[in-house]
C-alpha cells in the first residue's frame, strides 16, 4: 500500500468518525435500547460482535483498523428508521433477510430496532398498518431509509396492485415513499431491474423503481440478494453518510465489482479445459467447470463466489449448477437457456482448454469495460445526502 | 344495520392480500369476501421458454415455498418427457422438502400467525419462575424455556412495551383484544419460542443450501435428477445435514408441537376459533418420498362434507376453474383462435366502513355482484375444496396411513379434543404442527435410505432428449407446505408451449363461483362474531390460519369452469385462449 492510499484511509477513517458523533447526537428512535444492549440481551459476546464488524469491514474492503468504527456505527443503527415495501414480488428478499448470517445481528437490525413498516414481520394489519407507515413517512420526512422489494407495475395506469383500504396503487405508494426518503435501495432484482415479471412478454408492464422516481435509487440486485449484500450496502450508507460507488446498472462497486468467474472455486478446472458434460457424470463428482452445463459466472457480477449464502453454506456452483446470472438487469431474457453455454453456438468450435478460456474472458472483459464506467462514490452523489441533521 | 369492515393490507402473509365482511348489529359477519390484490402474470411469462428453464422461472412464483414450484414444474417436465430420474435423486429432493416443510411450518406458526395467539404484552405480567415450571405441563424437556431464558425475554420486551410508539414491527397491534386466551406465563413461554424459531428457520434454510446451493430459490434440481452429486457423495455435508436435522426435530418437539398443545387447552372453548369451519371437503395427495416408491403420506383422495367414513378418488380431469369474480374477461363466447383473454380489471367502488377508531370513514369497497380479486375459483366437479396440511392429515386419517393416524390420536388424546374440533380453525392450525411432528419422526428414513443406495449406486441424474418433432404433455403433482400443488405443461416445437398452476392457496382463497358458492376462506368468516369492529383480530387469526400465499395464488388460467388441460397462454395479450 502506497502512502497516498494510506493519506486517503485516514482521511476516510475522520469522516466516519465525524459521521458517528454527530448520528450519535441525533435522539435514538426507542429510548432506553440500543442495537448493543440488544446485543448482551441475545447473548452475544463482545468476541460475536466483533467478528461480525470485522466480516463487514472486509466486505466493504475497507482496512482492518475500521472494524472498531464498524461496530460503533451498529450502535447508532438505531437512528436510522428503515419503510420497506413490497411491491410485485415473491417475498424472497425479506426471506433471504431473516437467513441473515454472522448470526442473528443483520435481523436484529432489521427486526427489532427501527423497522417502521414491514408487510411480513409487522403485527399491524389493516388501518392499523397504514397508520404505521404514514406514521414512519411524516415523523421521519427526510430521514428514512425505503427498501423496496418486487417491480412496480405500469401498466394499465399501475391497477395490477393495491394496497390498502384506499386501495392505492402500489405504483403511487412506491412514487410517495421515495419522495421523502434519505436514501433508496431497491432490493432484489425485482426492485432494481423489473425482474421476473418483467420477462418478455411482461404482461404487468412491470419496471424498475428507479424507473417510477427521479431519485437516485441504489440497486442491490440478485434473486434474492444475499443479506450480506443488503445489510453492507446499509452500514456503507451509515459510516459513509453518503451513498456508494457504483457501476453502470447503480449497483454497489464494493459488491458487485467482482465477476463470479474470476473468484470461482471451479476455476482451475476452466483453464484446465475439465468441463462437466452432462450432471451426475464423472466430472460433476470430482467438481469440474460447470461452464458448458450453462453457468454464466463469465457473464455476471456479484459476491457469491466469495461470500456465498446462508452462513458460508453453499452457493449455486458449489451444488454443481453453475450461476444464472440472477443480478444482471433482464438476465432472464438475455442469460439463454439455463443448462447451455450462453455462447454454445458462436463459440463451440474453440472451446477447448485455453482456447475457452480466452473466449470467456474476451466475453467477460466485455461486460466489465461497460460496468466500469460507473460512477465515482461521493463527488457524483453527494448532492443526495440527506438534509442537515 | 349492517356495517362493512376492510382489512387490507393483511400483514404476516406472503402476497398482497384483502378481506371486507359485512356484520350485523350483534356483530356477526353475514357475508364475507376476499381479495388478491396483486397480478404477475408468470405463467404467460413462461410460454415459449425452452422447457429446461421453466422451474426455475416458476420457482420465482414464490419466494416462501421457494422449493415447491421449482420441485414441481421440475417434475412437470419430467412427466411430460417420460423421465424416471434416479432414486438418489429422489431421496435428496426429498431432503430438501422436509427442511422445508419445517421451515414453513415454524416460520408460519411463531413469525406469521403467532402474534394473533400470543399477546406479547401481556407476557410482561408473567411470572418467569412460575412460567418455567409451567412449561414442563406440555413438553418433558421444554427449549428456551428455563427462567433464565424467559426473564431476557421479558426484559427485551419490556424495552419495547414502555415506549408504545417505540415497538417497531410489533407497533399499533390489536394487543389487549378479548380474544386472546393464554396467560400471561403462557404467552412469555410462546414469545421466548418466537425468539428461538428465527434461529431455527435459519437453520433449516442451512439444511436447504447443503444441497440446494442457497436459500430461498435453491438452485440444484435438473430435469432428469439434481446437480448435486458431489455434495451427496461427501460424508460432511451429509452428517451437517443430520445434526442440523435432530435440531430441527427437537425444535418441533419441545417447542412448536407443545405451545400447539398448550394453545389448544387455552382456545378450546373461544368461539372464534372453534366455529366449524365453512367448506368441510378436503382434497389431498402423497408427498415426501422417504424410500423406494414409499412415501410418508401415502394417500390420495378427497372427503366430503367432513365425513372421514369415506375417502374418493381423485379424477384430475374433474379439476376446473372460471373467473366469474375474477379480474379476467370471460371469453367463453369466443373462437378458440381469437380467444384471448385480457386482465379485465373493475377495481373497487366507493363505500364506508369502520374505521380504526370505530367510526365509519370512507373507503374503497369490494363490489360482490362483479368481479373482486385477482385469485381464480379452482373446483372439483364443481366443488370447493379446503386443500394443505389439515387436508393433507385428514384424507391420510381417513385413508388409514398408521403413522397419522397414531399421531392425530395422540394429539387428541393429550388435548382431550374430539375429532371434530380437528373442523375448525384451531384445528387448522393444530393440523400443521401434526405434520410437522410426523416429518420430524420420519423425515430423516430418506436420509438412512440415501445412505444405504449411494453404496450401490451413484447415479444423480438420468439423461434425456426433447424432440423437437415431437409433443409432450405432463404434469406434476405432490403436497407443498400450503396444500396440493399441481403444475401443467405441454411442450411442442422443443419450447414450453402452454403452462398452468394449480396453486394451494388459489383454493382456499377463491372468490365466489358462478354457481354462488364461496372458496374456504370466505365460508369460514361468515357466522364468525366480531367483538371490536375495529380490531377485527378474529378475521385475520382465521384467515392466516390457511397460512397464506398468495403470490402463489395468483395466476391467469381462465374461462369458466373448463379442463386445466385444455388451456393455452396467449403471450402477446398476457391472456389465454381455450384450446
Amino acid at each position: 500500500m502506497n502512502n497516498q492510499v494510506d493519506i486517503s484511509f485516514d482521511k476516510l477513517y475522520n469522516e466516519f468518525e465525524n459521521r458517528i458523533k454527530s448520528l450519535e447526537k441525533l435522539p435514538a428512535l426507542k429510548e432506553n435500547t440500543s442495537a448493543e444492549k440488544m446485543l448482551i440481551e441475545k447473548g452475544f459476546s463482545r468476541r460475536d460482535f466483533m467478528k461480525w464488524a470485522g466480516a463487514i469491514t472486509a466486505m466493504l474492503a475497507l482496512p482492518s483498523n475500521f472494524t472498531p468504527l464498524m461496530a460503533d456505527a451498529i450502535k447508532v443503527v438505531d437512528r436510522l428508521p428503515i419503510i420497506w415495501l413490497h411491491m410485485a414480488e415473491c417475498t424472497g428478499c425479506s426471506e433471504a433477510l431473516l437467513r441473515s448470517a454472522h448470526p442473528t445481528i443483520d435481523s436484529l437490525i432489521f427486526d427489532y430496532i427501527s423497522l417502521e413498516y414491514h408487510e411480513t414481520l409487522m403485527a399491524a394489519a389493516g388501518w392499523q398498518a397504514e397508520e404505521n407507515i404514514e406514521h414512519a413517512m411524516h415523523k421521519y420526512k427526510g430521514q428514512y431509509i425505503l427498501m423496496v422489494e418486487g417491480g412496480i407495475p405500469t401498466a394499465n395506469n399501475g391497477s395490477f396492485l393495491t394496497i390498502g383500504g384506499h386501495a392505492k396503487k402500489g405504483l403511487d405508494i412506491a412514487k410517495e415513499a421515495s419522495e421523502n426518503a434519505a436514501a433508496i435501495f431497491a432490493i432484489g432484482t425485482c426492485s432494481a431491474f423489473g425482474g421476473v415479471q418483467a420477462a418478455i412478454p411482461n404482461p404487468t408492464g412491470a419496471v424498475a423503481l428507479s424507473e417510477v422516481t427521479h431519485k437516485t435509487v441504489i440497486n442491490v440486485p440478485g434473486c434474492p440478494p444475499s443479506e450480506k449484500n443488503i445489510v453492507g450496502t446499509l452500514m456503507y450508507y451509515l459510516l459513509y453518510g453518503s451513498l456508494p460507488a457504483l457501476d453502470a446498472y447503480n449497483r454497489p462497486k464494493w459488491a458487485y465489482r467482482l465477476r463470479i468467474h474470476d473468484l470461482c472455486e471451479r476455476r482451475g478446472h476452466f483453464d484446465a479445459g475439465e468441463f462437466v458434460e452432462n450432471f451426475g457424470d464423472e466430472g460433476a463428482k470430482d467438481g469440474y467447470c460447470l461452464y458448458k452445463v450453462g453457468c454464466k459466472g463469465p457473464y455476471t457480477f456479484n459476491n457469491c463466489s466469495k461470500n456465498k449464502f446462508n452462513e458460508d453454506t453453499s452457493w449455486p456452483v458449489q451444488a454443481g449448477f453453475g450461476c444464472i446470472g440472477c443480478s444482471e438487469p433482464n438476465f432472464w431474457d438475455t442469460m439463454g437457456t439455463v443448462n447451455e453455454p450462453l455462447k454454445d453456438k458462436l463459440y463451440n468450435t474453440t472451446f477447448s482448454g485455453l482456447g475457452a478460456d480466452a473466449t470467456a474472458d474476451k466475453v467477460g472483459l466485455g461486460l466489465l469495460v461497460a460496468t466500469g464506467v460507473g460512477l465515482a462514490a461521493h463527488a457524483t452523489l453527494s448532492a443526495i445526502k440527506p438534509p442537515k441533521e | 344495520m349492517s356495517k362493512r369492515i376492510v382489512v387490507d393490507p393483511i400483514t404476516r402473509i406472503e402476497g398482497h392480500l384483502r378481506a371486507e365482511v359485512i356484520v350485523n348489529d350483534d356483530g356477526v359477519v353475514e357475508d364475507a369476501f376476499v381479495s388478491s390484490t396483486l397480478w404477475r402474470g408468470l405463467e404467460v411469462i413462461a410460454k415459449d421458454r425452452d422447457p429446461r428453464n421453466v422451474a426455475i422461472l416458476m420457482q420465482r412464483i414464490c419466494g416462501v415455498c421457494t422449493y415447491s414450484h421449482y420441485l414441481k414444474s421440475t417434475m412437470a417436465v419430467e412427466d411430460a418427457l417420460g423421465i424416471k430420474i434416479p432414486l438418489n435423486a429422489e431421496l435428496v429432493r426429498t431432503l430438501m422438502n422436509v427442511a422445508l416443510f419445517i421451515h414453513d411450518h415454524v416460520v408460519h406458526f411463531y413469525h406469521l400467525h403467532g402474534v394473533d395467539w400470543v399477546d406479547i404484552t401481556s407476557a410482561l405480567e408473567a411470572n418467569p419462575a412460575k412460567a418455567a415450571k409451567l412449561a414442563f405441563k406440555y413438553s418433558d424437556s421444554p427449549i428456551a424455556a428455563g427462567e433464565a431464558d424467559l426473564i431476557k425475554t421479558q426484559e427485551t420486551i419490556a424495552k419495547f412495551a414502555k415506549h408504545p410508539q417505540g415497538m417497531g414491527p410489533f407497533a399499533n397491534a390489536y394487543w389487549g383484544h378479548g380474544t386472546y386466551r393464554l396467560t400471561p406465563e403462557q404467552n412469555l413461554i410462546a414469545l421466548s419460542h418466537y425468539l428461538k424459531a428465527l434461529e431455527i428457520q435459519r437453520i433449516a434454510a442451512k439444511m436447504m443450501a447443503i444441497f440446494g446451493g442457497k436459500n430461498p430459490h435453491p438452485q440444484s434440481l435438473v430435469v432428469g435428477g439434481v446437480s448435486c452429486v458431489m455434495d451427496i457423495l461427501d460424508p460432511t455435508r451429509m452428517s451437517e445435514y443430520m445434526e442440523n436435522f435432530k435440531k430441527l426435530a427437537d425444535f418441533v418437539d419441545n417447542a412448536y408441537y407443545s405451545d400447539i398443545k398448550m394453545a389448544a387447552e387455552m382456545y378450546k372453548d373461544e368461539p372464534s376459533v372453534t366455529k366449524p369451519i365453512g367448506v368441510k371437503n378436503f382434497m389431498g395427495v402423497q408427498e415426501l418420498m422417504i424410500g423406494r416408491d414409499e412415501y410418508l403420506f401415502d394417500s390420495n383422495g378427497y372427503i366430503l362434507d367432513a365425513d372421514i367414513s369415506k375417502v374418493f378418488e381423485i379424477d384430475e380431469d374433474l379439476i376446473t376453474e372460471e373467473a366469474t369474480h375474477a379480474w379476467y374477461a370471460d371469453d367463453e363466447a369466443q373462437h378458440p383462435y381469437d380467444g384471448t383473454t385480457v386482465p379485465n380489471y373493475t377495481g373497487f367502488v366507493k363505500g364506508q366502513s369502520v374505521g380504526p377508531d370505530g367510526k365509519m370513514i370512507h373507503s374503497e369497497n369490494i363490489d360482490p355482484k362483479g368481479k373482486y380479486s385477482w385469485i381464480k375459483s379452482p373446483r372439483y366437479d364443481s366443488k370447493p375444496m379446503e386443500v394443505g396440511p389439515l387436508a393433507s392429515i385428514l384424507v391420510n386419517y381417513a385413508s388409514g396411513n398408521k403413522r397419522v393416524k397414531e399421531a392425530v390420536d395422540s394429539f387428541l388424546k393429550e388435548t382431550g379434543l374430539p375429532v371434530s374440533a380437528l373442523f375448525t380453525t384451531l384445528g387448522r392450525t393444530a393440523a400443521r404442527a401434526i405434520q410437522a411432528k410426523l416429518i420430524a419422526k420420519y423425515g430423516m428414513e430418506a436420509f438412512y435410505n440415501l445412505i444405504e443406495n449411494i453404496k450401490v449406486d451413484e447415479e444423480t441424474c438420468a439423461q434425456y432428449i426433447i424432440d423437437k418433432n415431437k409433443e409432450y404433455k405432463g404434469r406434476g403433482i405432490g403436497e407443498a407446505p400450503r396444500g396440493m400443488l399441481i403444475h401443467w405443461i405441454r411442450i411442442k416445437n422443443g419450447v414450453c408451449e402452454n403452462y398452468q398452476a394449480t396453486v394451494p392457496s388459489t383454493w382456499n382463497a377463491s372468490p365466489i363461483d358462478a354457481n354462488g358458492v364461496k372458496g374456504p376462506y370466505e365460508a369460514d368468516l361468515v357466522g364468525l362474531k366480531i367483538k371490536d369492529l375495529s380490531q377485527p383480530l378474529e378475521i385475520i387469526r382465521i384467515i392466516h390460519s390457511y397460512d397464506p400465499c398468495i403470490a402463489c395464488a395468483v395466476h391467469v388460467m381462465d374461462t369458466k369452469g373448463n379442463k386445466l388441460s385444455e388451456y393455452k397462454v396467449d403471450p402477446l395479450y398476457g391472456g389465454v385462449c381455450n384450446v
